[in-house]
């Protein structure tokens, strides 16, 4: 049988990707991960903000109270340099590269134009495969236009493909007015995938202390609604490869998504749950249920059910709405 | 080609010692700990010694320790140094002794600074050499930062070859902190001058099994004075080699030096004798005399000993009639200072002899100077010469100071000066947090590198932690630049804080038609008019050329924060013209890029943001011809201020602590108490504003506020009927004080706008929870009312201590704390402990402190922060040294016991005039509470007034012993520099004792006072000074130590994390009638955490479990309870969270990521065994009640 996908233009044995997050922080995981039949693996997202505050986290410490009392014009030893977290991550780069033979994408987290194209570059001097771009972002300006927003999330592409070879996905979010427009969009500006979508860590507040808190929620299988809905409408309709994310815990949430068009599936709160080698059963599973429904390859089913291909195209638009709660009323 | 380079002296001696040597023993100590600094970092970067290895560098527990691995290593073959000062190369004596009266060749590098008398200086003079020149150790004086590079090779090379030990001393800070253009040794330069065949022999007398010897022995009457006195000839041949090893030195660098460096006229008649930096200023002064027609001669002395009779004599002008020789110490009851003696000696010598070219005695006079690093100028060495020329100088005079009571000091012109027109000179007034010092650091490279132009600064910091003033002295000509004296006469002068410009006279070195700068939101319209009247004047009369920058807006809008140093860098380039303004800025940049580089790029692009900045924002103003300013300069200290505080302290304060006389100061070092509150030094931005409404009075920000300046009263509605308009108060809420109103006021003019009251108030408004019962509102509009409520709050009644539930924080903190407004660090972590302590028992205390941060805050003038309550009453301070304080207290102790027994004594023999019922009473009480106590004092009152008049010598002697039968409370404090090392001999005996003392350890887990140096208290994984890899092992468990002697009541406590539980810890190590020791965990601003959130910090420690809180009482061992109470749970929170949360550990993931990896996992493993361990004792059933130890 035949599970090989093509992902931003890499061919890849498997849809089965461990997407960006902690479980990918450590090289033995990503061992882990190769072993247990992963397609690729996605290294966790450096952060915008990352890059600019530890470099000032660290000037404001070793400066703060230096040279105001004579005997103690320093705190610190006058270390030589500093490993800030980006030399962190491109040497783990390096070392993902050197240790596996599944691709490596690298992955970046921000929202603004600036300052980190040059850091892309980087990544793809270190070796990564891929890039994924988070662009994770809050319009809470007022003054923002829909198009203020879509257009610095096409800015930002244009300036890393300007910076680099190597292909680059785009993670988003689904909060758009138009989201197919969008897509169509990004395509247009050269992303070589989307990555739909981004799961923003939501607020909470915290009764006792009267505090806003963000805490990372696992994802439910109900996550994956979204996504497959977003896959099916654009498969066949843009260039871009098509990722999934959000809500992929088994066997059947792979292959649905494989047929609502995705040419891979992003794996990670079922990961943390149950660890890496739990891809290797994943793929059992799929294994399984494509024999016994005598699928050969998941180049067969990919797409079988998008919009395109499905025979109710209307089931993935507003009629199936309209027929969901007229159902929910007859129950 | 010579290789210049700008560096401090600090660094010029370590580059020459660390090449060659390979062991260096060390232990920090103001000035010196730069020295050992150096030689760890390049040691941690693998820089190589002259033969190719990287030699070892190992901090220990005191001087003394690092004296005797300094001899051990020497014994045993290595090449060994070591760095040192003060009351370090006192401890170090001993071991001197053993060095040279074995031969061994080394050198110790010293700082030459003040000896600890009627008080500690950490600054320069040479009373700490002169203390040690009886060991037998050769002591090279040197007198410049290239001097002191030099010296440091000439010394190495002279002593391999004489065996003599050497002592090489340059003035503390004048020197070793002084930056300056020199010429950099190169590593073949030292190659050419250390002959392996001497090295070869040093090894050959090593210690070897192979070829063993006995050293060290004992000798007996028949035999040591003879043994002694066979090392004599090395002695006679060492001037010989030290001035060979100096010609040869000139042959390799061009520099030629003299034992004896004459300079002057050849047939003067008059001439200085000096050693140290002062040799610089006097041959500045002697040239700029003899241009103007003067005949004199100066002699400077590099090696003082052996001291070489006849190359002294040889080296005078024949001509001479009269010599003034200068030290710069004090031997007080001695025939003269050293140096003279040594002349006068010298002189006499060989005149009985004859047969030198000097026939006759020349008049001698001798003369101190300088002390503590008072500054020496050429004014003061034209005196000299003055009085050497007066028809009966003075003898034993001083000079530099008004000597009012016994009349020997020197009158000076202080208009006389020396400067040169060729020389620029700039000062510069900063904030320490505004990084000003590094900036005008940066400057002086930039010029002494990228111009040919010598350069030289000087820093000058002053004595508060928190909002310190530092004045930045700089000088730059074509010509080495000899001036070690401070810049009176500045062409250019940057004021860099405009709330300098309130309270200080910043034209007063300024010269006529100088440049003024200054740093101010008013622009070049409005500028004129915000200045004081004085202000003015002073710069119409000098015709300043005044320009104006608003650098806090720009440093704001390049993200530069409060740091303006790159922003006014840039102004002083482009108004000095010292470079085209092209040219500095390129170097400006470049210097950032070298300087912040590591740090990472966004600094880099934010200092180069704000140069680019900078030039548009930079405005000449235009200068009226006349003084309009209404606005007169701030007093240094409030009006109300008695006499004493106004015209010593507030002068000391105000900057004008030069100008007062001897008889300005009591002759044995005492200082009134409670003078802080006088400061008013007003340095928040931001002050904390109460809100009555949401407050639920649980009194956390009183009990964190490290500066003492919120506080809680709790009075009758009656009191506040006059309170002012803006006055707050509301109903109080604890049961205990119904009907009563509640009161927290804030000392606005004292706070330092920390914010950690903020951070931890538990109590959020209900309609808007961004808003605390305490929140930051600016200070300027606030000042005026909050000082007239503090005025008013102070003058409500205090709270009768008798009806304090004391072990109830909300309740507790209603007592007045007797520790206010100190000089620490805004946030500190310590203070609060100490404030605790003195709202607790200050008003009986008797406290003992380590030298370190608490003896800074404490008692560095001019203020100190210990106060006094209604009565008069609060603690009695005093500072013995580092080393010492568990056995200075314990000496309170025994002393305050004998008198309280002598006068149980006395009271029984006058039980017949007493009345026995007051005697029994008295002896009887048991004085365990404030009630207790009360009645004491009560029965104290009555027994003097019955003592009074009756005509007895016990009578008399019983009053002035009554006082003891009150119960004093014994405090031993200081950090863990002194705890877990240096004095932890002294603290061990102490705890063995079983006396009734209380030990407070403020563990900042670092040595802070001098900087960051590891002790053995660092955890592991944490970087600090000599653990720039991450200290490798675990932290000491003191605690457990001291439990293991089963009678002392030890207490680990954390304010941050269990507020109630410190209180507790306090009352009961108090109550314990052995000995005490209470752990304070304290956050610092050495651990690279934001000192806001230090209270946090500590509660991360404990949620983790680095940090235990618990308590051992052996007052439960002997009622049969376990006395071991572990009061902290179980961790909830991984140890790595709490590591990275702090820069002191997380720093080491940046740099050896590696380490950090094994370093945080062996730091979880270290907190899993000690939480297994001491969940095992504190759950364990004792068998017998008893006071046995624990294990």
């Amino acid at each position: 049988m035949d599970l090989s996908t093509t992902y931003l233009g890499l061919k890849l044995r498997s849809p089965l990707v461990p997407s960006a997050s902690p479980m990918t922080r450590e090289l033995a995981d990503l061992k882990r991960a190769e072993d247990a039949g992963a397609g690729a693996v996605v290294l966790p997202s450096v952060f915008e903000e990352q890059l600019r505050r530890e470099s000032a986290e660290l000037d404001l410490a070793l400066t703060q109270g230096t040279e105001s009392f004579a005997e103690a014009l320093s705190y610190f030893p006058q270390l030589g340099e500093f490993r800030l977290g980006p030399e962190d991550y491109l040497e783990y780069i390096v070392k993902a590269k050197a240790g596996l033979k599944i691709p490596v994408i690298a992955s970046l987290n921000g929202t603004s134009a600036g300052g980190w194209t040059d850091y892309a570059k980087k990544i793809q001097q270190a070796g990564a495969d891929a890039l994924e771009l988070n662009i994770y972002y809050i319009p809470t300006d007022s003054h923002l236009t829909a198009l203020d927003v879509e257009n610095t999330y096409l800015d930002i592409l244009k300036a890393v493909k300007g910076a680099v070879n190597i292909p680059v996905a785009v993670k988003l979010s689904p909060f758009f007015s138009s989201m197919a427009n969008m897509a169509h969009k990004l395509d247009m500006a050269g992303a070589d995938a989307l990555v739909l979508f981004n799961r923003f860590y939501q607020p909470d507040i915290d009764l006792e202390t009267l505090e806003v808190e963000s805490s990372l929620l696992l994802s439910t299988p109900q996550a994956r609604r979204l996504p497959l809905r977003w896959v099916a409408i654009l498969h066949g309709r843009i260039h871009a490869s098509l990722a999934a994310t959000s809500g992929i815990h088994t066997a059947q949430d792979v292959l649905k998504i494989l047929m609502a068009g995705a040419d891979v599936t992003m794996l990670c709160s079922v990961l943390f749950r149950k660890g890496m080698p739990h891809i290797a059963a994943l793929e059992q599973e799929m294994r399984q249920w494509m024999t016994e429904h005598e699928y050969e390859s998941v180049a067969q089913l990919k797409g079988s059910l998008s919009q395109k291909n499905c025979p109710d195209p209307s089931a993935f638009e507003r009629a199936q709405y309209m027929r969901v709660i007229s159902t929910y009323k007859a129950v | 080609m010579k290789n210049f380079t700008t560096i401090d002296g600090n660094e010029a001696v370590a580059h020459v010692a660390y090449r060659c040597n390979e062991v260096m023993g060390i232990y920090p100590i103001t000035p010196s700990s730069g020295m050992g600094e150096w030689c760890d970092q390049w040691a941690s970067e693998g820089v190589k010694n002259l033969w190719g290895t990287v030699p070892s560098v190992i901090e220990m527990q005191s001087e003394a320790g690092a004296a005797a691995v300094v001899h051990g290593s020497l014994q045993t073959g290595s090449l060994t140094c070591t760095f040192t000062a003060s009351q370090g190369l006192l401890l170090k004596i001993p071991n001197m002794f053993k060095i040279a009266g074995e031969l061994t060749p080394t050198v110790f590098h010293i700082t030459a600074r003040a000896i600890a008398t009627h008080a500690l200086s950490i600054f320069g003079d040479h009373s700490d050499v002169m203390a040690a020149r009886a060991t037998g150790f050769a002591m090279l004086s040197s007198a410049s930062v290239q001097e002191a590079q030099d010296f440091a090779l000439i010394a190495q090379a002279a002593t391999l070859e004489a065996r003599v030990p050497f002592l090489h001393f340059f003035d503390g800070f004048r020197t070793s902190h002084e930056v300056s253009k020199i010429e950099l040794l190169s590593e073949d330069q030292m190659r050419a001058m250390i002959d392996e065949k001497l090295v070869m022999a040093h090894r050959t007398r090593a210690m070897s099994p192979d070829r063993p010897v006995l050293r060290g022995t004992a000798q007996n009457p028949d035999v040591f004075f003879q043994a002694r006195e066979a090392a004599n000839s090395f002695y006679v041949a060492c001037p010989g080699i030290v001035q060979n090893a100096m010609d040869k030195f000139a042959a390799v660098t061009g520099r030629p030096y003299q034992l004896f460096q004459y300079s002057g006229v050849p047939d003067a008649e008059h001439v200085l004798i000096i050693m140290g930096s002062g040799g610089e200023t006097a041959r500045e002064t002697v040239d700029h005399l003899n241009e103007r027609g003067a005949r004199l001669g100066l002699l400077q002395v590099r090696l003082y000993r052996p001291f070489d009779v006849q190359r002294f004599v040889q080296s005078l002008p024949p001509t001479v009639k009269a010599l003034a020789v200068l030290d710069r110490t004090k031997e007080p009851g001695a025939s003269g200072e050293p140096l003279y003696q040594d002349v006068v000696t010298a002189l006499a010598e060989v005149l009985a002899n004859g047969g030198s070219a000097l026939k006759t005695m020349p008049r001698v006079v001798g003369g101190r100077y300088g002390l503590s690093s008072k500054d020496f100028t050429p004014a003061m060495i034209k005196a000299v010469f003055d009085n050497l020329a007066a028809a009966r100088p003075k003898n034993h005079f001083t000079v530099g100071i008004t000597d009012d009571v016994t009349n020997l000091s020197l009158a000076y012109d202080p208009e006389f000066s020396t400067e040169s027109d060729k020389v620029i000179r700039a000062l510069f007034y900063g904030l320490g947090s505004d990084g000003t010092v590094g900036a005008n650091k940066n400057s002086i490279k930039i010029i002494g590198e990228e111009t040919d132009n010598y350069a030289q600064g000087y820093f000058v910091y002053d004595s508060k932690k928190s909002g310190s003033m530092t004045v930045s002295h700089l000088r730059f000509g074509p010509m080495p630049i000899r001036s070690s004296y401070l810049v009176s006469r500045a062409n250019f002068i940057a004021c860099h804080q405009p709330v300098f410009l309130e309270r200080y006279d910043m034209l007063k070195d300024l010269i006529a038609g100088g440049t003024l700068l200054l740093n101010s939101p008013f622009g070049p319209d409005r500028i004129w008019a915000s200045l004081p009247r004085a202000t003015q004047e002073a710069i119409i009369k000098k015709q300043a050329k005044l320009f104006v920058i608003d650098a806090t807006k720009v440093a704001h809008q390049t993200g530069m924060g409060g740091r303006i140093n790159t922003i006014m860098q840039v102004c002083f380039f482009a108004l000095s013209g010292v470079l085209p303004r092209e040219e500095a800025i390129a170097a400006i940049k470049y210097s950032i890029k070298k300087t912040y580089g590591k740090k990472g790029e966004e600094v880099v692009q934010k200092n180069i943001a704000a140069v680019d900045q900078t030039l548009a924002n930079l405005f000449p103003v235009k200068v009226p011809d006349r003084a309009t300013a209404t606005i007169e300069l701030l007093p240094p200290v409030t009006p109300n201020a008695p006499k004493y505080v106004r015209d010593v302290l507030g002068r000391i304060f105000g900057g004008e602590g030069e100008s007062l006389p001897v008889s300005a100061f009591a002759p044995d070092g005492t200082f009134p108490t409670a003078t802080a509150q006088y400061e008013k030094r007003n340095l928040a931005l931001e002050i904390p504003v109460w809100d009555e409404k949401t407050c639920i009075q649980c009194a956390k920000c009183v009990a964190v506020c490290p500066h003492a300046t919120i506080r809680l009263k709790v009075v009758e509605s009656s009191a506040l009927e006059m309170a002012p308009a803006a006055f707050k108060f509301c109903d109080a809420r604890l049961p205990e004080w119904k009907g009563l109103k509640f009161s927290l006021q804030v000392a606005a003019e004292d706070c330092t706008g920390c914010g950690i009251c903020v951070d931890v108030c538990p109590a959020r408004n209900k309609t808007e929870a961004k808003l605390k019962a305490i929140n930051m509102r600016p200070q300027a509009p606030l000042r005026d009312q909050e000082r007239t409520n503090w005025d008013f709050f102070l003058g409500l009644p205090e709270v009768d201590r008798r009806k304090v539930k004391v072990t109830q924080l909300r309740q507790q903190q209603v007592m007045r704390p007797l520790f206010e407004f100190s000089g620490a660090c805004a946030g500190c972590g310590e203070t609060p402990y100490l404030k605790l302590l003195t709202q607790l028992f200050g008003d009986r205390a008797v406290m003992a402190n380590a030298t370190g941060c608490s003896s800074i805050y404490g008692g560095n003038l001019p203020t100190t922060p210990y106060a006094q309550d209604a009565n008069g009453r609060g603690p009695t301070w005093n500072n013995s040294l580092f080393e010492d304080c568990a056995e200075f207290g314990l000496g309170f102790r025994v002393s305050i016991d004998k008198q309280r027994e002598f006068a149980g004594e006395l009271l029984q023999r006058l039980a017949g005039t007493v009345g026995d019922d007051l005697v029994t009473a008295i002896l009887s009480a048991k004085q365990r509470d404030e009630a207790d106590i009360y009645d004491q004092r009560e029965r104290v009152a009555a027994l003097k007034q019955k003592l009074v008049g009756v005509d007895s010598a016990d009578a008399r002697m019983l009053l002035a012993l009554a006082d003891n039968f009150v119960k004093r409370s014994v405090w031993l404090i200081g950090g863990d520099g002194w705890a877990y090392d240096i004095g932890y001999g002294g603290l061990d005996h102490v705890l063995a004792s079983g006396r009734d003392v209380n030990i407070l350890v403020l563990d900042t887990e670092v040595y802070s006072n001098t900087g960051g140096q590891m002790s053995k208290s660092t955890p592991r994984g944490a970087v600090a000074k000599f653990a720039a890899s991450g200290k490798p092992l675990g932290k000491k468990d003191l605690g457990l130590i001291a439990m293991s002697y089963g009678n002392v009541y030890v207490a680990s406590v954390a304010m941050g994390a269990k507020d109630e539980h410190t209180l507790k810890a306090f009352v009961e190590a108090e109550a314990h009638s052995g000995p005490s020791i209470i752990i304070a965990y304290s956050h610092c601003i050495a651990h690279g955490i934001n000192m806001t959130y230090g209270m946090r910090e500590q509660k991360a420690a404990v949620d983790c479990g680095q940090w235990l809180l618990y308590r051992y009482d052996p007052e439960r061992a002997a009622r049969g309870e376990n006395p071991l109470q572990l009061d902290s749970p179980a961790a909830k929170a991984k140890v790595q969270d709490y590591l990275l949360s702090e820069n002191r550990f997380k720093m080491l993931t940046k740099s050896k990521p590696e380490a950090a990896k094994r370093l945080f996992e062996q730091a979880q493993n270290d907190v899993n065994a000690r939480w297994q361990l001491y969940s095992y004792l504190a759950a364990r059933k004792p068998e017998v009640p008893s006071t046995v130890p624990i294990a």
